[in-house]
């Protein structure tokens, strides 16, 4: 019984910001429970995305400043410093195998931005 | 495959080339493993990188210079056996046996035994302090022993003894002096004019060479105090590292009864087989030729015939070209072909710079048509080339010294990178042909360096011939009758002189817009910055606004240079550099107040460092307060115009330097550009304002003023060129607006004016017909539109500072705007403080 329980890992969902706090098609950092997560309003797409705010590279809180776009069909977001890229949708990046960032589920409603962590 | 069937294959010695053949023999097998492979090693390390060794007292750790990890070699199913020497060859029942005595098996023996460091029989090698350079154990000794040592020399000026040498320097020993027997450093390499170059660069970094000198004995009783020599000298010294040559490992193939050379080594047939045709030797330890090959390249190469020949392919080794070119101690030397041949022979042309430090030599055929081979010191650019043009005796230009001169007006020298016959080697670590790459270029659509890295495995070793690749692909694109357009990226297939025209042609403001109409997919951080400066040149509108903070680039989204930790550096204007003392005391509060680290930029202002994001529109209130305005250090866009105090103040000063350079300044700020823009005024020509280093400079004259373009400093300094002289105040700004016009609008992105102007068909007679004579006829508008853009200049900052809309964007947090990153940390550094160091 104990197993099933931890193979179920809830979602818990925490209000983040307001949606108008994202600026359109760039990103914003929140603080919750202490982790820096960077969410990005990908408006072009009308998609969410969210990610750890930190840079594995050099271990920057900046990723939330970067630049989004795509590479062929991927959403991506780069690095203000060395424009490192990841993908929004699996946190690998793009152009650098060795690095992998966290990435976490959005829900949108009633202009409140959502953050699901398990 | 059936195991009884597999080949033994056993290679005695795990350095360098027995390593190398271990991972050529291993890709070959393409269809499953044929042979099974066992290395014994000598040393108790897997093989290393023995030519950087050096880099061990930089630094580097062993595991850094290990070639492969042991675990690499029980992956492929490779037994290996370390500090286990082969003390025995039983050709007869064809098995080796080790030091520890295990017995192994083989069809095909393999030697690459390698070499040993080669000790003269000088009285008194043996006393203590008397060291050879060649593992990682000697190393680990030198390194102990130098401790308690204050002067040490190198026996050998070669190669290796040079590298020694800097290694004394690196541990702090207060002497290190190289002792050669030849009248010249580097005597296989190099003539007496080379060293004589490269003696003088080397003793200006505090080495002692002393040259032609033999050592007869060394000193002390049972460690060493001194070197004496025949002709009756002394030098007091602690420590001696002996480099004066390799000796072959050739003791265990005697023993085994195979055919050695008198003066040592292995002896083996161009198939790199010894005298028993089941046993081969390959590496430093085999005579081929009649010669011991002293360089990785070529064992790598013997490592690769003998691989190819178990694998039943035909090859052979052929003579190896011996040319090398490294960087020693900071100077280049290269040497490649015949570097020695003299009149009458040939005809040699040298070129000696002793305030430089730069010596060429090259030797060309009688006739004048061929390069026979060459030195450089000093200088190696044109080494590339110059092995190309050597090697497939390519016909040389009528004025053979362009070679090492470059061509003084008029074309480059040589038919360049295109005029080498096909099979010239391109890449000689991987050895790949000119046939080859473009064939990969022009017939398979490898049009980039990382494609064909990719494809062929070129400049993946030593990454020297990558300028050479580089041109062959615009060579290649040329040649097929491609217009090579430097696109901006896979959303927008324009360059940015292209998507300028449609920008204003249809007056669009946003990169939505720009994206919808022109592009495809949701833009990048390439083409977002581009199409951002695109716009702020044509309209001059705050970039902040209508969704543009988010395609500026890092530090235009937060008009502040971001820094290491994530703060940012604000940098106040300060036209001409002139500034009142009210001012500086401001700038003194402001930074106390947040805490910023302070220091005078070369570009005379001051910068505040370690600004939290949050802070930026309470530190921009106060300043503009009292006056300041944005001085763009973040932007591509004028960032300042130096000056001289000039005739206001100065004995010499024709002119007032400081009010021109104020009045440009002011002019011109805040104009984006395609990249930075930097200037300066002096006031007379001793020039202190370096005005010639930079994209536009003004000298004064007696007359008036010289109007300099296409300055740079940064790692390629370039002067900037006269493109109009003794004109009035007025004319040269009417010729700076068209010049930033033109530039701004034709540029491709990123490109500073000296690599535009570079670029540019026709060079500076072509601009100077532009700007100067307006040939285009389009002088008018080039001035008009520079008109707009000054007419509508405001402070970025202020207008962030006024809106609150803009200003709510600068917080770490969105949700907690008020806290800051609490990740960033500083650590103190003389009375101020510095960014934490990243790792």
């Amino acid at each position: 019984m104990e197993a099933l329980v931890a193979d179920k890992e809830e979602i818990t969902w925490y209000l983040a910001c307001r949606v108008d706090d994202v600026p359109t098609d760039g990103g914003a950092c929140v603080l919750i429970n202490g982790h820096q997560i960077a969410i990005f309003h990908f408006a072009r797409r009308g998609e969410w995305y969210a990610t750890d705010n930190e840079c594995p590279h050099r271990q920057q809180m900046a990723l939330a400043r970067g630049m989004i776009g795509s590479l062929g069909d991927e959403p991506k977001v780069a690095c203000p410093f060395h424009k490192k890229t990841f993908s929004l949708r699996t946190g690998q990046c793009l152009n650098d195998d060795g690095y992998q960032i966290m990435t976490f589920p959005v829900k949108v409603t009633d202009g409140n931005v959502y953050i699901g962590v398990e | 495959m059936n195991a009884n069937k597999m080949m033994h294959v056993v290679v005695v010695g795990n350095g360098m080339v027995g390593y190398k053949f271990c991972e050529k023999l291993l890709a070959k097998q393409k269809n499953g493993p044929q042979f099974i492979l066992t290395v014994f090693g000598e040393e108790p390390r897997v093989a290393y990188d023995r030519v950087h060794l050096s880099a061990y007292f930089n630094g580097k750790t062993a595991e850094d210079l290990t070639l492969a990890p042991e675990s690499w070699y029980t992956e492929n199913g490779i037994k290996l056996y370390l500090t286990d020497p082969v003390v025995d060859i039983d050709r007869d029942r064809k098995e080796v046996r080790s030091h520890h005595g295990v017995v192994v098996p083989y069809d095909y023996l393999v030697l690459a035994t390698g070499s040993g460091a080669f000790v003269p029989s000088i009285a008194g090698v043996e006393k203590d302090g008397v060291f050879v350079y060649r593992t990682i154990e000697d190393l680990d000794f030198i390194q102990s022993y130098a401790k308690r040592a204050r002067k040490g020399a190198v026996m050998g000026g070669g190669l290796l003894g040079l590298e020694a040498a800097k290694a004394l320097l690196d541990l702090g020993l207060e002497e290190a002096h190289v002792i050669e027997f030849a009248s010249r450093l580097m005597p296989r390499q190099i003539d007496d004019a080379g060293s004589g170059v490269l003696q003088r660069q080397l003793e200006s970094l505090g080495l002692k060479i002393h040259l032609s000198k033999n050592t007869q004995q060394i000193t002390g009783e049972d460690t060493i105090k001194g070197i004496q020599f025949a002709d009756g000298t002394l030098l007091d010294i602690d420590m001696l590292i002996i480099s004066a040559g390799i000796r072959p490992r050739d003791e265990l193939a005697k023993s085994a009864g195979l055919t050695t050379h008198p003066r040592g080594g292995i002896v083996v047939d161009n198939f790199l087989q010894t005298s028993d045709p089941a046993v081969f030797a390959i590496g430093e330890c085999a005579v081929v030729h009649h010669m011991i090959y002293g360089l990785v390249a070529p064992g790598y190469e013997m490592a690769e015939v003998v691989a190819s020949r178990l694998m039943g392919l035909e090859k052979e080794f052929k003579p190896y070209d011996m040319s090398t070119k490294l960087k020693l101690i900071g100077t280049d030397v290269g040497s490649f072909g015949d570097p020695f041949v003299s009149e009458p022979a040939c005809r040699t042309i040298t070129y000696e710079n002793k305030a430089k430090g730069v010596y060429k030599r090259i030797n060309i055929s009688p006739d004048g048509k061929e390069l026979l081979g060459g030195i450089l010191v000093g200088d190696a650019e044109q080494y590339n080339m110059l092995l190309q043009t050597c090697k497939n005796k390519t016909i040389l230009p009528p004025d053979a010294e362009d070679l090492i001169l470059g061509s003084r007006g008029g074309e480059e020298a040589g038919a360049g990178v295109m005029g080498l016959p096909d099979d010239a080697l391109i890449c000689s670590c991987e050895a790949i042909t000119k046939a080859q790459l473009c064939h990969e270029i022009g017939e398979n659509g490898h049009k980039t360096i990382d494609a064909l890295k990719k494809a062929t495995k070129a400049c993946t070793g030593c990454g020297g011939c990558t300028p050479l690749v580089k041109d062959l692909i615009q060579g290649v694109l040329k040649q097929q009758g491609h217009y090579i357009r430097n696109v901006l990226c896979e959303h927008l297939d324009y360059t940015r002189q292209e998507l300028l025209d449609l920008v204003k042609i249809n007056s669009l403001k946003t990169f939505d817009e720009v994206l919808d109409q022109f592009g495809k997919g949701d833009g990048c951080e390439v083409c977002k910055p581009a199409v951002a400066s695109i716009l702020a040149s044509l309209w001059n509108e705050n970039i902040l606004e209508k969704g543009r903070a988010t395609i500026q680039d890092s530090n235009d989204r937060f008009l502040a240079n971001i820094q290491k930790g994530g703060t940012y550096s604000v940098v106040p204007r300060i036209p001409g550099g002139e500034i009142t003392p009210d001012k500086l005391i401001v700038i003194g509060q402001v930074a106390k107040k947040y805490g910023l680290y302070t220091k005078i930029t070369g570009g005379q202002r001051i910068d505040l460092f370690g600004a939290h994001v949050g802070d930026l529109p309470m530190i921009w209130e106060e300043l503009i307060a009292v006056g300041f305005e944005s001085g763009h250090a973040y932007g591509k866009s004028l960032r300042t115009v130096k000056s001289c105090v000039g005739s206001t103040w100065c004995r010499f000063g024709v002119q007032d330097s400081v009010s021109f350079a104020i009045e440009v300044e002011d002019r011109y700020k805040g104009i984006r550009s395609p990249h930075k823009i930097k200037s300066g005024v002096s006031g007379c020509i001793r020039e202190c304002a370096e005005a010639q280093s930079k994209d536009f400079g003004i000298i004064a004259t007696e007359k008036g003023w010289n109007l300099y373009v296409g300055g740079n400093g940064g790692s390629k300094p370039q002067h900037a060129q006269l493109l109009a002289s003794d004109v009035d105040k007025e004319t040269c700004l009417k010729y700076i607006d068209r010049f930033l016009m033109f530039y701004i609008k034709t540029a491709d992105p990123l490109t500073r004016t000296a690599t535009w102007m570079n670029k540019m068909e026709g060079g500076m007679p072509y601009l100077k017909a532009v700007v100067v004579d307006d040939v285009l006829g389009i002088a008018d508008e080039l001035e008009r539109e520079m008109q707009l853009l000054v007419d509508t200049f405001k402070c970025e900052w202020k207008e962030v500072v006024d809106n609150p809309e803009l200003r709510k964007r600068f917080a770490h947090f969105v949700n907690v705007p008020e806290q800051k990153d609490p990740t960033v940390a500083f650590e103190s550094l003389r009375d101020q403080k510095r960014a934490k160091e990243w790792k």
